[in-house]
């Protein structure tokens, strides 16, 4: 039982990793119908950026991971501006190619710029360092965080969603485009702002990760971007809800996994389900399913 | 007013729209009819901003407005009910009519016309915290009807809104059409249903393969041996 919560703590953890990037993969897919491959090097340009706001500026964890959100707005409105929109009326495996390019670049770009090698993040100091037992099991102070961060963005995520203006837009040009475009709604600013937020998530992410597991390098993104996409289709491509349990049902999968049965098979397991999914109810655990309009 | 001089509209080769003009003056209710892919919703979409001309130019109160995007011209008092609707789906009628309103900031202003819109169709008000998608067909026509009056628009597109429509709801439709129009709102009418957007238009066009090849008023078109071979069944 011990042992059980132990791995359910664990699973909520990284199931919150894998949450927060799998809401930008859904989010873009929901109101472009692309599948962003670029979307976990902002994960990973959010981890580096973090590590040079600790390492260099000694910034806190809260500041550093503002600071990593901010730029990865940025950096995820640039990619939509230069890369994705003059392919608005491409086909979609047009887009989907250029995708697949600019996440190459934004990798060995990186790797260019701070070498292949892994490097350490700071270790955390003070009450962040601590634990404490409950019942037998141990949690970390930055267990504790990371997923209390998750459930706040959340939280602020459904409430721009659902209550406000530019909210109101994403969902009705996710719906829409043309009609739309007839309310009044700047289609290209909504799209713009979906990259921005989900953009934002992947580099609060990349700072959780890089504290947690200590250890960031170019290519950190392919694993649990991929991951991160088998818990978007695993919840419903497109859906919001569905990337938040999708994260967490993955995250949990994979650390019992890991805790009762074999690491090795931890990742082929996520896999198997990617194929289950996509062969028992390819719209995923929320979605419903309803063939796709071409 | 609004003025369509000389557009052609493409599609890759195809040549959509032929030098298409025509003028719909305020206060009045203009209709377009024509057969399936004439270039009515071509049109519409076009005076709308959806779709860039390849040239001529659309004047709304004798400003060029054919560069504007379709945020502008909604802005400017354009508004369509476009062709199936396109209701949101998965949003309530409520959110729908607030869409429509997505430009306002006048609260006050907003609540007035919802209200209004409450009042022409008592069924939204019935169904405001119902998705839209699970409304009918003519209940997802009176919200997108609704939804189009809540910009306040000074000229109104409609596009086939009797499609699919028992006859009964179609004759209800064109009423509130007519009702629409008595209280300042110009409208640009495209319909299939030939008799009965020329009973209640001032002026029509007929268009054909992306021409305008006739014009008139609702009555003289309705008494037309063309048109009564073509479009009205004898
Ligand atoms: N997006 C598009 N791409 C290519 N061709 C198009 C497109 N939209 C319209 N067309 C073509 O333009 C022509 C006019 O179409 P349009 O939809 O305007 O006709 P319509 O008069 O509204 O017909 P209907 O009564 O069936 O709605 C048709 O030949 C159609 O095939
Ligand atoms: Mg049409």
């Amino acid at each position: 039982m011990e042992q059980f919560l132990q791995q359910l703590i664990n699973g909520l953890s990284l199931g919150s990793i894998y949450a927060l990037i799998a809401l930008g993969y859904t989010m873009v897919y929901g109101i472009i119908k692309l599948i962003n491959f670029a979307h976990c090097d902002v994960y990973m340009i959010g981890a580096y950026v973090g590590y040079a706001c600790m390492t260099y500026f000694h910034l806190g964890l809260l500041p550093s991971m503002l600071i990593a959100m901010a730029a990865c707005t940025l950096l995820g409105m640039a990619i939509e501006k230069i890369a994705y929109k003059p392919l608005r009326n491409a086909t979609r495996i047009a887009v989907l190619i250029t995708a697949l390019g600019v996440s190459m670049f934004l990798e060995y770009g990186t790797m260019f710029f701070v070498k292949a090698e892994v490097r350490a993040y700071p270790s955390m100091t003070g009450w962040m360092a601590q634990s404490f037992q409950v019942g037998g099991v141990n949690i970390s102070m930055l267990q504790v965080i990371i997923m209390a961060v998750t459930v706040i963005l959340m939280i602020l995520l459904q409430f721009i969603v659902k209550r406000t203006r530019v909210g109101r837009a994403m969902r009705a040009v996710s719906l829409d485009k043309d009609a739309a475009e007839l309310m009044g709604i700047n289609v290209n600013s909504t799209i713009s702002f979906t990259f921005a937020l989900g953009s934002a998530l992947a580099g609060a992410a990349g700072v959780l990760v890089g504290v947690y597991y200590n250890s960031i390098n170019p290519l950190m993104g392919m694993l649990p971007g991929i991951k991160a996409f088998v818990a978007a289709v695993f919840g419903g491509i497109g859906l919001i809800p569905g990337a938040m349990v999708g994260g967490y049902a993955i995250g949990m999968i994979e650390t019992m996994v890991d805790g009762y049965g074999n690491s090795l098979y931890k990742d082929a397991v996520v896999f198997a389900i990617l194929i289950l999914i996509l062969i028992v109810k390819p719209a995923g655990l929320l979605g419903k399913n309803t063939r796709e309009k071409v | 007013m609004l003025e369509i001089k000389n557009i052609n509209v493409h599609f890759g080769v195809i040549h959509a729209l032929k030098d298409v003009s025509l003028t719909v003056e305020d206060g009045k209710i203009v209709t377009l009819i024509g057969a399936n892919g004439a270039g009515k919703t071509t049109t519409l979409r076009t005076a709308s901003g959806l779709k860039k001309p390849t040239s001529g130019s659309i004047l709304l109160d004798g400003k060029d407005i054919t560069a504007t995007t379709p945020q502008a011209r909604v802005k400017m008092g354009i508004s369509q009910v476009p062709e199936g609707r396109r209701v949101f789906s998965t949003m309530t009628v409520l959110e729908n009519l607030e869409l429509g309103a997505f430009l306002r900031r006048d609260k006050d202003g907003i609540a007035k016309d919802l209200a209004t819109v409450y009042e022409r169709f008592p069924i939204l008000a019935d169904r405001k915290r119902q998705a839209a998608g699970t409304l009918s067909g003519g209940e997802q026509q009176m919200l997108a009807m609704g939804r189009a009056l809540m910009s306040r628009p000074k000229i109104l597109f409609l596009d086939e809104p009797s499609m699919g429509l028992a006859p009964l709801l179609v004759q209800e439709i064109f009423d509130i059409i007519k009702v629409i129009n008595e209280t300042g709102t110009t409208i640009l009418l495209v319909e299939q249903n030939a008799s009965m957007a020329l009973q209640i238009a001032h002026h029509a066009y007929v268009m054909e393969t992306g021409s305008i090849v006739l014009s008139g008023t609702g009555a003289e078109l309705s008494q037309s041996e063309e048109i009564k071979k073509a479009y009205l069944g004898g």
